[in-house]
């Protein structure tokens, strides 16, 4: 899936020394390259260091960069988290991983009431320029716990950013973007397609701005509207649709802040939407872009924006973790029936 | 010998209740001139915190925490810390912040409600006020630890009470830092009461100071209402934190027993929950009258000096208080400035949205009262 719109600080990876490299890959080649260019950074969690992570996103890191800068930690969210604000706040970068998404609870309180308040509440006297790296989303047969999809709730969270990447390519630019930034970022991983495929990463050091979508796949008839392992499901159902349908596909990359221009300018030329993401439809960030189109771009709508998604059950287990994933076939009739009305 | 090695269940103790130096008791080592300040400081404390709640009384301040009874934990452990260390605080801290050079109007305005009292000045090195509970103890365990792995020799004293030591971020904290042996030092305010639970309704363990063996490291108990002890186990856990002996770590847990005297915050009525008679009982272990004892009985102090200070410390509050108050109501836009370093776009559409509504409908409009 490439990408139709490349930032201007983002390299072409034909033009540059580059590797074909798989999703998750791509994040522990991001790491090692910031890891490099600026020793501040540093990475912290469970597991992260000698065993190189439970998905191999940090392999390597500690024979590479050593015990001081990829720290295997207790097992402790909240601690992780915490802990990482304070050296954020000393001046270090931290990167912590939380295991998995639904594991990241423990460390909500750390996340919304510190690391994301802690620039307002001391009028910049402090700063918590960190990452909180966690892998999310279902379909790999996980247990319970492990496939949670929750970005609604930090999405809500003033500053706070949150970034999902679908490439490889946007993995290490997305993640690039987020070690430097000033603020702390929740860069979630969609596990799905951690190894689903790979893509041409440049060797060197690059920036996918967050904040900026990227039209996926340019349509006249409707626009889905999409992120991290939902992009390649909307854009096979497009593929799909194609002939019948023509689907513009806007993968947001960057779900807080969100790129709502480019968001409403597809809106404005297809006058048709329809949102896909694995996440619980009530309180979801369908809802959130709906009302952004009602508010920006009413009268150019020529049907109701339609969501496809997550129901509002917890995440089953896994012999039922397909019905409960939007793929393709549901994603197909979402778009079919929006653009029937 | 160092008050730290001890059993934990054995209470540091330099002045007993009348403020006389205990038996085979050794003064701090702290100039004349100090020990006096240390008294200023405290006596600094409590008027404030007189005139905060009868603020808070008049209308004049938001809801405020005070913090009668506890100065002489509060001083006593600030004085032990060097100018280049850290004070993380609660919210309850307002005299240890204000030793270690938190200007008082920032104290006083972030309680009237003014956001630009938690801006610290960039020279001081105290961390933001925590109100939520205990979760101030990773942060300190992250910045000591930033602190060691840059190489440096500096040492984090971070507040909390009682109740926090039932928290998940107090255990956390902890065991973080004796893993990775940052120099924290642990001060457990323990004032008997969170809001209205007891200290034995928060942990069955017999002292707070021992769950310090969990971790691996030193805890003390400490009689927080005597000002030199409560300075000589902190003076002694920031050296450990910086320069730890043979097979010692680095960090300590101190748990001052001390009291408060007054509500939990100017939002609570402590008579639903405890009798006066305790109250009483630790008014009898004061730690103002104990300071001033000890240093009139040791030819350190004299009425002149007693009012020149009482003069100086009540000149100094309303002076803080007049200027205080005398700032203008914090502009709106101040909301939006540092939520993010630079500004979404959303954010200033919000930010515009207001000062429009303001223009249009004035301010009156949109003010309460």
């Amino acid at each position: 899936m490439a990408s139709k719109q490349q930032p201007a600080t983002a390299p072409d990876p034909a033009d540059v020394s580059s590797e074909s490299l798989t999703l998750v890959q791509a994040v522990r080649d991001g790491l090692a390259t910031e890891m490099a260019i600026d020793e501040d950074v540093l990475m912290m969690g469970e597991d992260v260091g000698k065993n190189g992570g439970v998905f191999r996103a940090t392999e390597g890191l500690y024979d590479e960069f050593g015990e001081h800068r990829v720290i295997d930690t207790p097992l402790a969210e909240s601690g992780i988290v915490g802990t990482a604000i304070g050296m954020a706040a000393y001046g270090l970068r931290p990167v912590a991983e939380m295991q998995f998404m639904g594991f990241i609870y423990p460390a909500f309180d750390q996340i919304v009431s510190h690391a994301a308040r802690l620039r307002n509440r001391s009028r910049g006297r402090f700063t918590c320029p960190m990452v909180i790296r966690a892998p999310y989303g279902g379909g790999i047969r996980a247990p319970e716990h492990h496939s949670e999809s929750t970005e609604a709730f930090f999405v809500h969270q003033p500053g706070l950013k949150v970034a999902v990447p679908s490439t490889p390519y946007d993995a290490k630019g997305l993640l690039t973007s987020a070690i430097r930034d000033p603020d702390p970022v929740l860069f979630l991983e969609p596990k799905l397609i951690y190894r689903a495929f790979r893509g041409d990463v440049p060797d060197e050091s690059y920036e996918i701005p967050l904040g900026e979508a990227a039209v996926r796949r340019e349509g006249e008839d409707v626009t889905a509207y999409c992120w991290g392992a939902m992009a390649h499901r909307t854009v096979e159902a497009a593929d799909n649709l194609a002939g019948e349908i023509d689907v513009e596909v806007v993968d947001l990359r960057s779900l807080s802040p969100l790129d709502r221009e480019t968001i409403v300018e597809s809106f404005e030329k297809t006058g048709r939407a329809v949102v896909v993401h694995e996440a619980p439809k009530t309180g979801g960030l369908a809802g959130e872009i709906t009302a952004t189109l009602q508010e920006e771009s009413l009268l150019y709508q020529e049907a109701p924006i339609g969501r496809v998604t997550g129901f509002d059950t917890p995440f089953p287990l896994y012999a039922l973790e397909d019905y409960y994933l939007p793929e393709p076939t549901r994603i197909e009739e979402g778009i079919r029936e929006t653009v029937g009305f | 010998m160092s008050t730290i090695q001890r059993d934990p269940d054995d209470r540091v103790q330099i002045l007993d209740d009348s403020g006389h130096v205990r038996e085979n008791a050794a003064v701090p080592d702290l100039s004349d001139d100090r020990l006096v300040e240390m008294y200023r400081d405290m006596r600094l404390a409590r008027h404030l915190d007189e005139r905060a709640v009868s603020l808070q009384r008049q209308g004049r301040m938001g809801t405020y925490p005070p913090m009668s009874g506890q100065e002489g934990a509060q001083v006593g452990s600030a004085y032990a810390l060097d100018a280049e260390d850290w004070m993380f605080p609660s919210y309850r801290e307002h005299a240890a912040v204000t030793v270690h050079g938190m200007p008082l109007s920032r104290t006083m305005l972030y309680w009237m409600g003014s956001e630009a009292g938690g801006k610290i000045p960039e020279d001081v090195n105290v961390f933001t006020v925590a109100v939520p509970i205990a979760t101030q103890v990773p942060h300190a365990t992250g910045m000591a630890w930033a602190s060691k792995l840059r190489g440096e020799e500096r040492a984090f004293l971070c507040y909390f009470g009682d109740g926090a030591t039932s928290e998940g971020d107090f255990h956390e904290g902890l065991n973080f830092a004796g893993v990775f042996d940052v120099p924290a030092v642990f001060f457990c305010n323990n004032n008997q009461w969170a809001i209205s639970v007891p200290r034995d309704r928060q942990t069955a363990s017999e002292t707070l100071a021992q769950k310090a063996t969990a971790y691996g490291f030193e805890g003390v108990q400490v009689d927080g209402m005597d000002p030199l002890a409560v300075y000589q186990v902190t003076r002694d856990a920031v050296e450990k934190a910086k320069g730890p002996g043979p097979g010692e770590l680095r960090p300590t847990l101190i748990e001052a027993v001390q009291y408060r005297f007054g509500a939990h915050t100017t939002a609570d009525d402590p008579s639903v929950y405890r009798d006066e008679e305790e109250v009483e009982r630790w008014k009898q272990k004061d730690p103002l009258p104990r300071m001033e004892t000890f240093l009139r009985s040791t030819g350190r102090l004299d009425d002149e000096t007693v009012d020149a200070i009482e003069a100086e410390i009540e000149d100094r509050v309303a002076e803080t208080i007049e200027e205080v108050e005398s700032m203008h109501r914090p502009e709106p836009a101040e909301m939006f400035e540092y939520v993010y370093r630079d500004m979404p776009e959303r954010l200033d559409e919000q930010l515009r949205y207001l000062q429009r509504i303001r223009d249009e409908h004035g301010d009156d409009a949109l003010l309460e009262g």
